[in-house]
């Protein structure tokens, strides 16, 4: 089988583009002094310059006006501030419901466990088996008392891309605002925020092969958002602390760099691989859903009968392959992935999860190579387990 | 490289020793459940004469320290005299393997228990057993307390997973909440059989799923 390198943990973190590292470059070393008002010294406002030419590039990208777009310091924040921000902000008010799905990201999930603890009811929307939210359940959960509606364009998990459109208009019908993590889908799917009526909406330039540590939250003009915490007057007064601006450049040129061919390539590396682990090996099951289009492009997560998750990536990292599972096993609360429990699944199916998301840098070679040594760990550990049929 | 494990513990996981099935062994114990993310099974063959153990084997379900932790197992007891065997704690098993991470400690508590466990089957079977108590219902429902159900990770007396028991002369009948073509039902069944049966004054352990009692039941 030879040895590899093969990175499959593109949900996780992206390599950073080259060009974009090149980019970036240039504000730790030359440019860098703090974005500043143009009434400021040159240095300033050569950095100001790059952040607010980042900030076009992104809005452009989503349809959205540049003073609707903040820079953040990635997903995590941008949804604290979307929740958080929306609540404080929103003031006092009869609304107070904040509707999310079950299988939001921790950020959601926790700035909604806070919410819940200052006052606010919060319901989660149940999933099906493949991951997509019941729009009639959430229907019902969304009323006139609702301020908020938070659910996911794609999971991090099982990829499942939920229907944008539908669920906005669950919640304008009710004048609640919606607010989507997109940071698992931006750019691999097309979103025009005025088209599919959103109001705010959260990316991470890691995600894209930008840098770690920044993301953005696009805020709809007009809605009343709050910053979360104080300090100067940066980034509309929405989110204090001197701007990251390697990192806001960095996102930019990510952006800008972008190339839909990209995303066509490794759709087709992830059918690859699905189809040789469906067809090759006995007992495999999709998670999420099984038309691949329905999910994003760089994403597969299947379970293995019988046997256990973080075995199975021990043993494929001790061969050069990089994945993850969703096995309780690996996590650092020692629970089992509260998004496949979501989906109907038992444990075991959660504990034998693997997941498996190439890039623009995957090539076929990875994907064979990861699907020769995928099938001699399972074979190897199934041979050792005591469940199942022999 | 800087995995949270030992060299020896990666060393058991990728070569683990004595894995396997002992057709006809003497003692079988399972501990855990692939719904808790961990499962050991351990086969005994020891000799009636010396209560050595001759042969362990195992075979397990879960991570690498489980897997390390298991085989070390097998290696510290093997001819070792069941007495003898008896005295190996996790301690022992986890300085064998040169420490393991705080959070896996329960992998090593789990192999020892399952060696426990059968160690103890093995002298109910052979009627070794130092106390000779009758086995009551309530004793059957404390051994099953141990079994897990693989599809809530909760033992199978809770939620009514076990629906009837029912103790006669030596003869067992457990009725479980699970249809006999469930994906689990063998292992459940195994499970159950594996914890009863070796009580030294049962012959006989029946595990009834409800389509089968259903069919049982009409004319």
């Amino acid at each position: 089988m030879g040895n590899r390198n093969v990175y499959l943990d593109n949900n996780a973190a992206t390599r950073v583009d080259e060009r974009v590292v090149r980019y970036m470059d240039r504000f730790h070393e030359s440019d860098f002094a703090v974005a500043s008002s143009q009434f400021s010294h040159t240095p300033g406002i050569k950095a100001k310059d790059a952040v607010e030419q980042s900030r076009e590039t992104v809005a452009k990208s989503l349809g959205a006006g540049t003073d609707e777009i903040v820079f953040t310091s990635g997903g995590t924040e941008s949804n604290n501030l979307a929740l958080l921000g929306i609540a404080r902000g929103a003031g006092e008010t009869k609304r107070n419901r904040i509707v999310i799905s079950a299988i939001e990201h921790f950020s959601v999930l926790h700035s909604a466990d806070r919410l819940a603890r200052e006052g606010y009811e919060v319901k989660k929307s149940p999933v099906d088996g493949e991951g997509f939210v019941d729009t009639e359940a959430l229907s019902r959960l969304v009323n006139d008392r609702t301020l908020l509606v938070s659910v996911m364009h794609a999971n991090h998990e099982v990829g499942t891309l939920q229907d944008l459109a539908a669920i906005s208009a669950i919640a304008h019908r009710n004048g609640a605002y919606f607010h989507t993590d997109a940071s698992y889908s931006f750019l691999q799917i097309p979103i025009d925020v005025k088209k599919t009526g959103i109001d705010l909406l959260t990316a991470d330039a890691n995600m894209v092969h930008g840098p770690k540590g920044t993301g953005a939250l696009y805020i709809r003009k007009n809605v009343p958002l709050s910053k979360i915490f104080e300090g100067g007057y940066q980034e509309y007064n929405i989110r204090p602390g001197t701007e990251n601006v390697p990192g806001i450049a960095g996102f930019g040129k990510a952006v800008e760099i972008w190339d839909a061919e990209d995303v066509r390539r490794t759709a087709l590396l992830r059918d690859d691989l699905k189809d040789r682990l469906v067809r090759g090996i006995e007992g495999t099951l999709i998670n999420g859903p099984q038309d691949m289009k329905k999910r994003i492009p760089n994403n597969i997560n299947v379970s293995f009968n019988y046997i256990e998750g973080e075995s199975v990536v021990l043993h494929l990292d001790m061969r050069g392959i990089a994945v993850i599972t969703g096995s309780a096993c690996f996590s650092r609360a020692l629970q089992a992935s509260h998004v496949l429990l979501a989906m109907g699944f038992t444990h075991e199916r959660a504990h034998g999860s693997i997941r498996f998301s190439p890039s623009k840098y995957t090539v076929p070679e990875d994907i064979v190579y990861t699907y020769e040594n995928v099938q001699d760990v399972v074979a190897r550990l199934r041979e050792l387990s005591p469940v199942g049929k022999k | 490289m800087s995995l949270p494990y030992s060299e020896k513990v990666i060393e058991y996981f990728k070569n683990p020793k004595n894995v396997g099935e002992i057709e006809n062994a003497d003692a079988v114990a399972t501990e855990g459940s692939p719904a808790c993310g961990d499962m050991v099974k351990l086969f005994l063959k020891v000799d009636p004469d010396t209560r050595v153990i001759e042969d362990i084997k195992f075979k397990s379900y879960g991570c690498a320290s489980n897997i390390a932790t298991a085989s070390i197992i097998t290696e510290l007891a093997k001819k070792k005299s069941i007495e003898e065997a008896k005295k190996i704690n996790w301690k022992q098993a986890s300085d064998a393997l040169g420490g393991l991470p705080p959070v896996k400690v329960h992998c090593a508590v789990l192999a020892v228990d399952a060696l426990k466990t059968a160690i103890e089957n093995y002298e109910h079977k052979r009627g070794i057993v130092t106390k000779k108590e009758p086995t009551t219902v309530k004793m059957i429902r404390k051994r099953l307390a141990r079994v897990i159900n693989p599809l809530t990770g909760l033992d199978v007396l809770k939620v009514n997973f076990v629906k009837e028991i029912s103790l006669n002369d030596g003869k067992v009948d457990i009725l479980v909440d699970l249809n006999s073509d469930h994906q689990f039902a063998g292992n459940i069944k195994e499970e159950i059989k594996e914890r009863i049966e070796p009580l030294w004054d049962i012959d006989r352990v029946e595990v009834l799923f409800l389509d089968q009692a259903v069919k049982a039941e009409k004319p």
